[in-house]
């Protein structure tokens, strides 16, 4: 085979444009936060200093906690989002395609009609919702909110529609009545889809801003999104080093879930929107 | 009007070899046939001549003109593709005319040659539709029809019908082999159906593991197959081998039963592998003792699967409702014997007498 | 659409789909009423006493020369941001959709930056471009070009644009491939031996085919753009220098959090609210009929 030069040079810059800055991040959170700041960022990443790694995470910032705590935040709140929402959105799914009941109609285009309001546009309404029920900085609050939309439900719908008469009618001979069904039949057979969700779900969660910077005012439950806009906040006194070094954590886990799934991920996403 | 050459053609891919120095040479408005199991190579050698394969080796001339590092837009061929492969955004009319417009031919043009093509094609009716709204044997027409307007120096068949069904099948085989005669373009077809094979080509070229096993008229490969493998492909069902040996000085022949018949020439040789068609397999008293396991009644014909004393398996192709019991007698036409070495499998001719 | 097997019974349906009816409630239905209800209210200086002005919240907006920059502004900002992400996704994956060596490991480096955050991918670019300590920054400023994102309001815009673009190419490319698989191979061959040279193979058989990936994406894009930068654009202007990089979602966000004026941010989230509506609609409408076909 001939080989496509063409081909390989604007995906060789593709690929360049987006490590780049992820590099210069990483190779800079190594260095002294003096150089930095003069502006004599080197490329390469000096072993010693990997150290601010451990300093940013087990010791706070300005106004900021430690990065293990806001690591664990943002991981339970993640994993929450994930599971709280595959979890509703599998058995709201199972109702409206595997039976018939009055209002299904209605309960679905309900459920369907909060893919069109996105967090960002209810902020103040909700945030005035939230502090009716006493959800301000609770990680209930946080997660809650985040769970109830529809996008999972969507995409399980159109997945048990699709699922063959056959297997349902023989299941039924077999004696498998809902629960037995769903258990045994159902969610094995939606597995794939299943762990697709998890990961463009746990991205979802991980990467909040918006809500979490309204709904949580005590450090102790910043995401570390959050802590790292907090921290370029106020520059004069800023160890850039440190920053770089926690944007490098930010990025790291939702990134090397997305990597190691990647395939479920890419198919799970193509099937999502439809 | 064009002939087509290939000298030396190969193809592999890294370490698999799938070609091995294919020499052809097409007369002007032949129809030259492909034929081979899955994996034999003949698609591979069909996309080479299209140029949607690049050749590790050898060469291609249309018609005089060497066109092996040619890319296919401007080879002047035209493709039938087996999922026909119709652009599926595009009328039937917008799919035959689009080669034509990129050819910068003027609308009138365009129009004249699409209206004689689809009348020739009988789809003249379905010129505004789109190819979803196409039955199979539809939208293989209108894939005739893009090749047909083309008015290409060549044509390729990539095992076309097989996505019809078998009714449908045969009825397309004619109007190939009648269209390709009344346009006289040169072409290639390519296929693993041997029925196909046998009534479509001009000539056969068989291709077994990449290398061309014979290349001669239907009628020769039917009746002189050049090995083994081609003795077994063509023909249905499919030819009987026992192992045997020659006697007698090569008169004569010996089943590994004992039994020995007498040859009508002198042939070569030793062991050999006898191969008999079950056509020629005839009931007659005294002959080879033949064990009645299965009974196929076609109606037509009688297909009788047995086995001899040595434990060998022989089918015979009876006429007609021939009534059988547990155990038949049968006999092997002399004249219809085909000899090929035990080892090579090749075909043993004759010596010549004198 | 419906299923022909179902199970029999009512009340396990309803069981099973309250939980999430519940929530849709709580955290959709009520604060979008609240904001349907705040939005006709107007507060007083001092935040003591309300009363219901109808729509003169709305009519204010849409006079007010400041939001309707905004509008214009979100719609730049939008428009650009779905350009510059779908047009870099394309260009990839034509190029990641050919047979060459090493395309899965190309595939994986692309699609990672779907996983960075929209405030973390915003860092990083203000890492890079910072003049002060942004190698990228300091050779703009060492070469002639007055680059301080901060000060200068094109450059605010440009930044902002760039951060969000690049988080959404992969998104995009992933979609793109996935539109150019579909297409079927002897199609594309087909089109070469009719005689299309690569230019006009793209143009006539692999953009019309791809149209209702592109149609999608553009939707997809456009709503990213109008909401799920805010992230971005806080972490790298905050919405300024001034209002050069305040979209409306930070207009919503300015207003009602920061300034505390109720009665004009929920106005301007019922509108929001309004433009989601009407582009969801609009692509389920656009894409339910192109699957029909």
């Amino acid at each position: 085979m001939r080989t496509d030069w063409v081909a390989h040079a604007v995906l060789l810059i593709g690929v360049a444009l987006f490590a780049l800055p992820v590099w210069l991040v990483l190779a800079g959170s190594t260095q002294t936060a003096d150089v930095i700041a003069r502006g004599e960022l080197s490329l390469i990443p000096d072993p010693a200093g990997l150290g601010v790694y451990a300093d940013v995470l087990f010791h706070s910032g300005h106004g900021t906690s430690p990065v293990w705590r806001m690591l664990t935040v943002s991981f339970g709140m993640a994993v929450c989002i994930a599971v709280g929402k595959i979890v509703i959105s599998v058995l709201s799914a199972y109702a409206v395609a595997f039976f018939r009941f009055p209002f299904r109609n209605l309960a679905f285009w309900t459920i369907f009609l909060t893919l069109m309001l996105p967090v960002e546009v209810r902020i103040i309404p909700t945030y005035s919702v939230m502090a009716g029920l006493g959800l301000i900085n609770t990680f209930t609050g946080l997660t809650m909110p985040l769970i109830a939309s529809a996008t999972a439900t969507l995409l399980f719908r159109q997945v048990f529609l699709a699922i063959p008469d056959e297997l349902v009618e023989a299941a039924r001979m077999d004696g498998a009545g809902p629960w037995r069904f769903l258990r045994d039949i159902l969610l094995p057979v939606s597995a794939a889809n299943v762990a697709a969700l998890f990961v463009i779900l746990f991205v979802y969660g991980w990467n909040q801003y918006l809500w979490p910077l309204l709904v949580a005012t005590d450090p102790s439950l910043d995401t570390v999104v959050i802590g790292i806009v907090k921290m370029i906040g106020t520059e004069t006194a800023t160890e850039w080093n440190k920053v770089m070094a926690t944007a490098v954590l930010a990025l790291l886990p939702p990134v090397l879930i997305v990597v190691l799934m990647q395939r479920w991920f890419v198919k799970g996403l193509a099937e999502a929107d439809k | 009007m064009a002939t087509l050459q290939l000298q030396g053609l190969s193809k592999s891919f890294g370490e698999a070899q799938i070609l091995r120095s294919i020499d052809l040479a097409l007369a002007d408005g032949e129809m030259l046939v492909i034929v081979g199991a899955s994996g034999c190579g003949k698609s591979t050698l069909l996309r080479l001549v299209a140029g949607l394969e690049t050749a590790t080796a050898g060469r291609i001339v249309i018609d005089g003109r060497d066109v092996t590092a040619v890319d296919p837009a401007a080879r002047d061929i035209a493709m039938v593709f087996q999922n026909y492969a119709l652009y599926p955004h595009m009328t039937v009319f917008d799919n035959m005319a689009y080669g034509l417009r990129i050819r910068g031919l003027s609308r009138a043009e365009i129009a004249s040659r699409v209206g004689q093509a689809a009348e020739l094609l009988g789809i003249g009716a379905l010129l505004e539709r789109r190819p979803r709204q196409l039955s199979g044997g539809q939208r293989q027409r209108v894939a005739m029809g893009r090749a047909i307007v083309r008015d290409p120096k060549l044509f390729l068949f990539d095992e076309p019908l097989s996505n019809l069904d078998a009714k449908l099948r045969v009825q397309m085989r004619a109007e190939i082999r009648r269209l390709q005669r009344r346009l006289g373009v040169t072409s290639l077809y390519v296929t693993h159906d041997q029925v196909e094979a046998m009534t479509l080509g001009d000539r056969l070229l068989v291709l077994h593991g990449g290398r061309p096993v014979q290349l001669a008229t239907p009628m020769e490969v039917f009746s002189r197959p050049a090995d083994t493998y081609v003795a077994g492909f063509i023909g249905a069902p499919a030819m009987n081998f026992l192992p045997a040996e020659l006697a007698n000085g090569g008169q004569a022949i010996r089943l590994a039963s004992g039994k020995t018949f007498p040859l009508p020439n002198r042939f070569p040789g030793g062991l050999v592998t006898l191969g008999v068609r079950p056509e020629h397999v005839a009931l007659a008293p005294d002959g080879i003792p033949l064990q009645v396991e299965l009974v196929e009644p076609l109606g037509s014909e009688t297909l009788i699967h047995g086995r001899m004393a040595d434990g060998a398996a022989l089918l015979a192709k009876l006429p007609g409702a021939a009534p059988v019991g547990d155990a038949v007698s049968v006999t092997l036409d002399p004249a219809a014997l085909h000899l090929f070495d035990r080892e090579t499998g090749n075909r043993i001719e004759p010596v010549p007498a004198g | 659409m419906e299923r022909r097997t179902t199970f029999p019974g009512q009340l396990l349906p309803i069981l099973l789909v309250a939980p999430q009816l519940a929530l849709t409630a709580v955290f959709f239905l009520w604060p979008a009423g609240q904001a349907i209800w705040f939005s006709t209210q107007r507060q007083d200086a001092f935040g003591l006493h309300t009363e219901f002005v109808g729509f003169e919240n709305f009519n204010d907006l849409f006079t007010d020369p400041l939001y309707r920059d905004s509008i214009t502004r979100t719609v730049f900002f939008c428009a650009a941001v779905a350009a510059l992400a779908m047009g870099v996704a394309l260009l990839l994956a034509v190029f990641a959709d050919r047979e060459i060596r090493g395309r899965t490991v190309y595939r994986t480096l692309l699609i990672w930056p779907y996983a960075v955050a929209p405030a973390v991918a915003a860092v990083l670019w203000l890492l890079v471009l910072h003049p002060q300590i942004g190698l990228l920054g300091r050779w703009l400023n060492r070469h002639g070009v007055d680059w301080d994102f901060r000060l200068r309001d094109g450059q605010a815009m440009g930044i902002v644009i760039l951060a969000s673009a690049w988080k959404q190419v992969s998104y995009d490319f992933i979609f793109f491939l996935a539109g150019l698989q579909a297409i079927p191979r002897s199609v594309v061959e087909a089109a070469r031996i009719d005689g299309a040279r690569a230019w006009r193979r793209f143009r006539t058989i692999t953009l019309p085919l791809l149209a209702p990936t592109i149609f999608f994406l553009i939707v997809v894009n456009l709503v990213y753009a109008a909401f799920d930068t805010f992230g971005t654009i806080q972490a790298l202007t905050q919405g300024g220098p001034g209002k050069a990089t305040e979209t409306l979602v930070v207009k919503v966000y300015r207003d009602g959090v920061v300034n505390l004026d109720l009665g004009s941010s929920s106005a301007q989230s019922v509108i929001l609210m309004g433009a989601v509506v009407a582009l969801t609609v609009l692509q389920f409408r656009v894409l339910g009929r192109r699957r029909a076909d």
